[in-house]
């Protein structure tokens, strides 16, 4: 058949849609915006290797947070506790640093046991709010929230609040280097960025090249068929839950390396950013749309945004302001882009059936709120 | 009663409200082709028309929720264009759905005065809204609370609710789309009463209904349409059940006949005494102890009216909702206990009756949709292989003539009939021997029809054991080698290819004819 041929010669899987490559190029003309903009405002401070390098590690936390919220966000679901996940996996690792003590004698683990402790405990976390959603049907945004509040407890009580803060291990115990993770650079770009680099490498693949991506945005587009095909929407659902906790427990540890001190109530308020930086990168809330592409881009935009005007002297609350009105403006331009191709199919399009994609209100993403944690730079 | 009503009502005079050309395209689909189309003063006009003969489109047109291509709707003379139903509303055009548009969460009385509030100086004026709310449900004759929430009533007092909402309007002209099929026996005289009420006081009233005789009963202007034309209009009293339907089937549009010149195969699905109860109601059964056994190449046709448990029967055997009894099995034996996700990995798969809601996933390309149910056999080593799976996509695309830009187009590009070859594609690509489809026909045109049954003949052909169910006589009739009438969750008769319409309608109570 004609039809056929043509698309032998193209790649019917490259780029996807051309309203995705839209979407994903305004989260990427914005960060040019905002590279230009305090790039002219504060031209020896901002545009610098060293600040820039600075901006990506700030970033990597809330990136590497953000994917694993996209992988969630795109089952259709939404994940509150990765901030309470990513406090409690660093109390996690801040603790095992201090040793276990085991019928007398004091367990040191070596570094990497200790890094695969915390992201097990994330891990744990993930399950819990999967199995809670996928088979015991309760609503993403309640269940998720009630896993934060009880993280966020179980964080505080390891310690009754108090921070951690020897974390640099003793060379005769063999536990040394967790700093490494926070301080140190591989040809020149810290390690966090590395390590965000890797996990947005990963995420791709898993995304765009294996049955559970393929799955995952089939659940995420229309739960109902994909079922009906077979897919197995509850494991689906549970298992990306459990990616974004293992994702934000990775940002825990970075975090705490960065800090050289594991603290009860850090991360708190980051599941926002984490969401809004989805929201931003194009993703739909609905589920089903969005790339890793587009959530770094989102997460670049409030990283480099908060970073700009903490440079150019402008005060956190007004920065604050700021982020809400772009993540407003990112959703809204995401509406108004949804409509335009509704209209378009709808006026050349398909016979009479109540439009199976959501409405234009679920689109819009409901309600993000900003809450940008200003970092001081 | 209605009997001595219709003879009393007065005809002729000038229309109340006209549609003249009107024209409806969906894309490539004209559902309809330049119609005219009246309704007199206090008269019961009623459409009567097979599924997607565009009675439904043309009702949406008339009140509002949608507009035509081109053509022009007269009102009492002038012409008038509405913008959407509470435009229509306004001008005295109120439509009551096919599907219940109620907030179940609400109360009777809320829902019935929901858009339109009553206002006092303090906000909304419950005491009237619930003194009028009582006033209208007597005069249907619904002995409910206005206060009650309309989750708690069952489905036909939810229609007669609905009903009431029109009456509440005071709506000049009433549209009723199929509003008798969750009534009881009871619930429809009480309805005709109303009815024969209103257009004593010059309601009027346009009907659509598939329970042909009861529409009759209280039609006074018959009118036909098919294939998005109107092929007859007459007086009710100067005609009969046997004029209605000779319209309304018409002549035959090719569908294909029943691949032949090979033998069945082996019994490849054998449903025993399967029962589905109702969800609402768990007494009542939807799918009452029914056996059917369908063999290697055979195509078994299910037809059926709206509620004779057709999709019920369908789901239940590919196990997407519970059984309440019974048994399924297929060569390797029994499935009964097998997840859906299960049965389809033993060959059992089925083709969903809404293909918008549960066939298609819109977010994602022609090409995904198609390998979806696939994917696993395209996966080599950690990836599924693009090479792979574009290969199998194309042929698929080819194989089940999907009509489309390639695999990597929009969902939401494609036609109707692309878009269930789509679905069907899907389905055919785990390679079952059991194929089942629900209403494959629904929603697209005569030739992508042929065009679909076509496929499903050939895979026949090739051993595929096929189920599909219909609601259009005229597609029994195509390449069906069986033909099985359902009637209240029961197999009410069996036929053979050579059967005719009007048999078929008579098992499955539409119509019996003298």
């Amino acid at each position: 058949m004609a039809e056929a041929s043509v698309s032998r010669r193209r790649n019917p899987f490259e780029g996807l849609t051309i309203g995705a490559v839209l979407l994903e190029a305004r989260a990427f003309l914005a960060l040019v915006v905002i590279f230009v903009v305090f790039s002219l405002l504060a031209p020896s401070a901002f545009p610098t290797l060293s600040n820039i390098i600075v901006m990506c590690q700030q970033v990597s936390v809330y990136a590497i947070l953000a994917v694993g919220m996209l992988v969630v966000i795109l089952d259709g679901g939404i994940d509150l506790s990765v901030g309470s996940t990513l406090g409690l996996s660093g109390m996690v690792a801040g603790l095992a640093l201090q040793g276990f003590p085991v019928g007398g004698v004091v367990l040191y683990p070596p570094v990497w046991v200790v890094v695969v402790i915390a992201i097990a405990v994330g891990a744990l976390i993930g399950l819990i709010n999967g199995v809670l959603v996928a088979r015991l049907n309760v609503a993403p945004f309640v269940a998720t929230l009630g896993t934060m509040y009880v993280m966020r407890g179980l964080a505080s009580l390891t310690t009754n609040g108090l921070t951690v803060n020897n974390l640099g291990g003793r060379g005769d115990l063999g536990n040394t280097g967790f700093e490494w993770l926070g301080f140190n650079s591989l040809l020149g770009i810290p390690v966090g960025v590395w390590i965000l680099l890797l996990v947005a490498v990963v995420a791709s693949l898993l995304l765009n090249r294996s049955v559970y991506g393929r799955w995952l945005y089939a659940s995420g587009g229309n739960a109902r068929a994909a079922e009906l095909s077979g897919v197995p929407v509850r494991k689906v659902r549970v298992r990306a839950y459990v990616i974004s906790g293992v994702c934000a427990a990775i940002a825990g540890v970075i975090l705490t390396s960065e800090l050289t001190s594991a603290g009860p109530t850090q991360g708190t308020s980051y599941e926002l950013t984490a969401i809004a930086a989805v929201v931003i990168g194009g993703a739909s809330l609905s589920g089903g749309k969005g790339t890793v592409r587009g959530t770094l881009l989102g997460a670049f935009v409030i990283g480099f945004l908060a970073a700009g005007l903490t440079i150019v002297g402008i005060s956190a609350y007004v920065q604050t302001v700021f982020t809400g009105a772009v993540i407003v403006l990112a959703v809204l331009l995401n509406g108004i882009q949804v409509r335009r191709r509704r209209r378009a199919r709808d006026g050349a399009g398909s016979p009479p059936a109540p439009s199976p994609l959501p409405p234009s209100a679920a689109d819009n993403g409901g309600s993000v709120s900003s809450a940008l944690n200003n970092k001081a730079v | 009663m209605s009997e001595q009503s219709r003879s009393t009502r007065q005809h002729g005079g000038a229309p109340v409200l006209s549609a003249r050309d009107v024209v409806k395209t969906y894309g490539a689909t004209q559902a309809l082709k330049g119609v005219n189309f009246d309704v007199h003063r206090g008269t019961v006009t009623t459409l009567f028309g097979e599924n997607g003969a565009g009675k439904s489109t043309l009702m949406k047109i008339l009140s509002g929720v949608e507009q035509p291509t081109s053509g022009r709707i007269i009102l009492d003379g002038e012409e008038v264009e509405f913008v959407d139903t509470n435009d229509a509303r306004a001008h005295g055009i109120s439509i009551i759905h096919q599907e219940l548009s109620l907030a179940p969460n609400l109360s009777v009385r809320d829902n019935l005065f929901m858009g339109s509030e009553l206002r006092n100086g303090l906000g909304v004026d419950y005491k009237e809204e619930e003194r009028r709310s009582r006033q209208v449900l007597t005069e249907l004759g619904l002995d409910i609370d206005p206060l009650t929430a309309v989750s708690e009533l069952r489905l036909g007092q939810q229609q007669l609710v609905e009903i009431a909402r029109a009456l509440l309007a005071d709506s000049r002209i009433l549209i009723m789309d199929e509003p008798t099929s969750a009534l009881s026996a009871t619930e429809v005289e009480i309805l005709f009463g109303v009815i024969d009420d209103l257009t004593s006081k010059g309601v009027s009233i346009v009907y659509i209904s598939h329970h042909l005789e009861e529409a009759l009963q209280v039609t006074d202007y018959a009118v036909v349409l098919r294939d998005g034309a109107i092929t007859a209009n007459a007086l009710a009293k100067e005609i009969d059940l046997e004029w209605i339907v000779r319209h309304m089937v018409g002549e035959n549009f090719d569908l294909g006949s029943p691949p032949t010149g090979y033998d069945f195969g082996p019994v490849a699905l054998d449903i025993d005494e399967l029962s589905v109860a109702d969800p609402k109601e768990p007494g009542r059964l939807l799918v009452d102890h029914l056996s059917l056994r369908v063999r290697e190449g055979e195509i078994v046709c299910i037809y059926g009216l709206m509620g004779a448990g057709r999709t019920e029967l369908l789901e239940a055997v590919a196990g997407r909702i519970p059984t309440a009894g019974g048994s399924v099995r297929m060569h390797e034996g029994e499935i009964s206990r097998l997840s859906l996700r299960e049965r389809l990995a033993a060959g059992l798969g089925l083709v969903p009756e809404d293909r918008q809601r549960d066939g298609l996933v819109q977010t994602m390309t022609v090409g995904q949709n198609i390998s979806l149910a696939s994917l696993g056999t395209f996966v080599r080593g950690l990836f599924v292989s693009r090479n792979l799976e574009r290969v199998h996509t194309q042929d698929a695309i080819r194989d089940v003539r999907v009509k489309t830009a390639g695999g990597g187009a929009l969902i939401g590009s494609l036609s109707g009939g692309n878009q269930q070859k789509v679905v069907i594609g899907k389905i055919v690509s785990t390679g079952p021997k059991v194929l089942l489809l629900d209403e494959p026909s629904r929603g697209i045109d005569v030739g992508a029809k042929a065009e679909v049954f076509k496929l499903i003949a050939e895979r026949a052909r090739e051993g595929l054991a096929v189920v599909f169910s219909t609601s259009e006589v005229g597609e029994c009739l195509s390449i069906a080698h069986r033909i099985v009438v359902m009637r209240r969750g029961r197999i009410a008769a069996e036929f053979g290819p050579s059967t005719s319409k009007e048999e078929i309608m008579a098992s499955s109570g539409e119509a019996v004819l003298a």
